[in-house]
């Protein structure tokens, strides 16, 4: 055990510094820090501002690489498919209804107050983050995240019930496949109606305001309906692991 | 001298993030453990990404509030880091679920007592 131990140390020594070289010398041959001339930012910011789109970044995600945001879609899609596939009820395993651990008379008021308070804040300021996403830092992407974690509040507020209550499972996987399916649709129309996939084919109202940027807010709002649903299915899966899901001869 | 070393110093940090990252992976007897390492090492790539889309006296590429003629940084990059979080995140996310799945099929997560998948379930 410890001359292969010792022998991984020995490899992982030369692969170190191996890719140290390597790296030292790829460093050296980039320009100075703050130095770097950005071809294509600028041509990114001024291709931003032509579709009218006040957050470059936005713009860069959802209008200029859009295709490739798509397939950044389905990498989380399919990523997070198969992690709900993996935590499975197993047929050896029984769900514990009765033992939840943790319910909601073990929760201190400050934070039962806290968490309800909270709750429907964290959700505006999800769908608020996403409906900016063409304006301000932002987008579906952060919205969504912000959205899923809010939605846990009401786990910390009150109990697995509750939780269960807010997230029916079955409704979001055909709100989570639609969203998905939903951005190939404004892709295709784009494809129908201008001859070019993903291109923009919304008006593209006037800079700075809510409704602008053409398809941005409308495929950021897809991805945030799609990014959200997928990480409440993936938390609810982790949480059943550790909460309900009893394998043989374990104790709850 | 202080130049020559702001010149180069973000790319040195990611550098030394990465290998630091591919360290903790080889050595790490823990699967969560070898797990967070690879997020280490992808956050390298953000460091990366960034400091290579910085420039001075540059402002945030959203024009919200500022004029559009002012000068910004690139967001090409900062949308590739978006990318990159998006992903790590999902496979980070995987291979948890990987973890959870091994700790109930063979009770361990240390890397070096698991040898195959199948050897297990012939013991059982």
């Amino acid at each position: 055990m410890s001359t292969r131990l010792a022998g991984r140390l020995v490899l992982l020594a030369l692969g170190v510094a191996g890719v140290a070289a390597v790296l030292v010398v790829g460093f050296g041959a980039l320009p100075h820090f703050g130095d770097v001339s950005h071809g294509y930012g600028v041509r990114a910011v001024a291709a931003s501002l032509s579709h009218r789109t006040a957050n470059a970044v936005g713009s860069v995600t959802f209008d200029q690489r859009a295709f490739d945001t798509m397939g950044e879609e389905l990498i989380m899609f399919a990523a997070a498919t198969s992690a709900v596939m993996l935590l499975r009820r197993m047929r050896d395993e029984d769900e514990d209804e009765a033992e939840f651990g943790y319910g909601g008379e073990d929760v201190v008021g400050a934070l039962r107050l806290t968490g309800t308070a909270f709750l429907p804040v964290t959700l505006l300021v999800g769908c608020y983050v996403i409906a900016h996403g063409h304006l301000t830092p932002g987008g579906g992407f952060q919205g969504g995240v912000v959205l899923a974690t809010g939605m846990h509040l009401a786990y910390l507020a009150g109990d697995y019930k509750v939780l269960e209550r807010l997230r029916p499972s079955s409704l979001l996987d055909i709100v989570e496949s639609g969203a998905v399916a939903g951005y190939l649709a404004v892709g295709l129309i784009g494809l129908g109606l201008t001859g070019s996939f993903l291109a923009n084919w919304v008006p593209l109202g006037s800079f700075g305001d809510l409704l602008s940027a053409g398809t941005v807010p409308v495929l950021n709002g897809l991805v945030g309906i799609e990014v959200g649903a997928a990480l409440v299915l993936l938390v609810a899966r982790f949480l059943d692991q550790a909460l309900l899901i009893r394998g043989e001869g374990e104790d709850a | 001298m202080p130049d020559a070393l702001i010149a180069w110093l973000p790319y040195a940090v990611a550098g030394w993030v990465l290998l630091v990252g591919c360290i903790g992976i080889v050595t790490s007897n823990n699967y969560v453990h070898a797990v967070v390492c690879l997020g280490v090492v992808q956050s390298a790539t953000y460091l990366l990404l960034l400091a290579i889309g910085w420039s001075p006296h540059a402002t945030a590429p959203v024009f919200a509030d500022t004029s559009t003629k002012a000068k910004v940084v690139d967001p090409v990059v900062q949308a590739m880091t978006l990318t990159d979080v998006v992903v790590g995140a999902t496979v980070t996310a995987l291979l948890l679920a990987l973890t959870v799945q091994l700790a109930k099929q063979h009770g361990t997560i240390n890397p070096d007592e698991v040898r195959s998948l199948e050897r297990d379930q012939e013991d059982e």
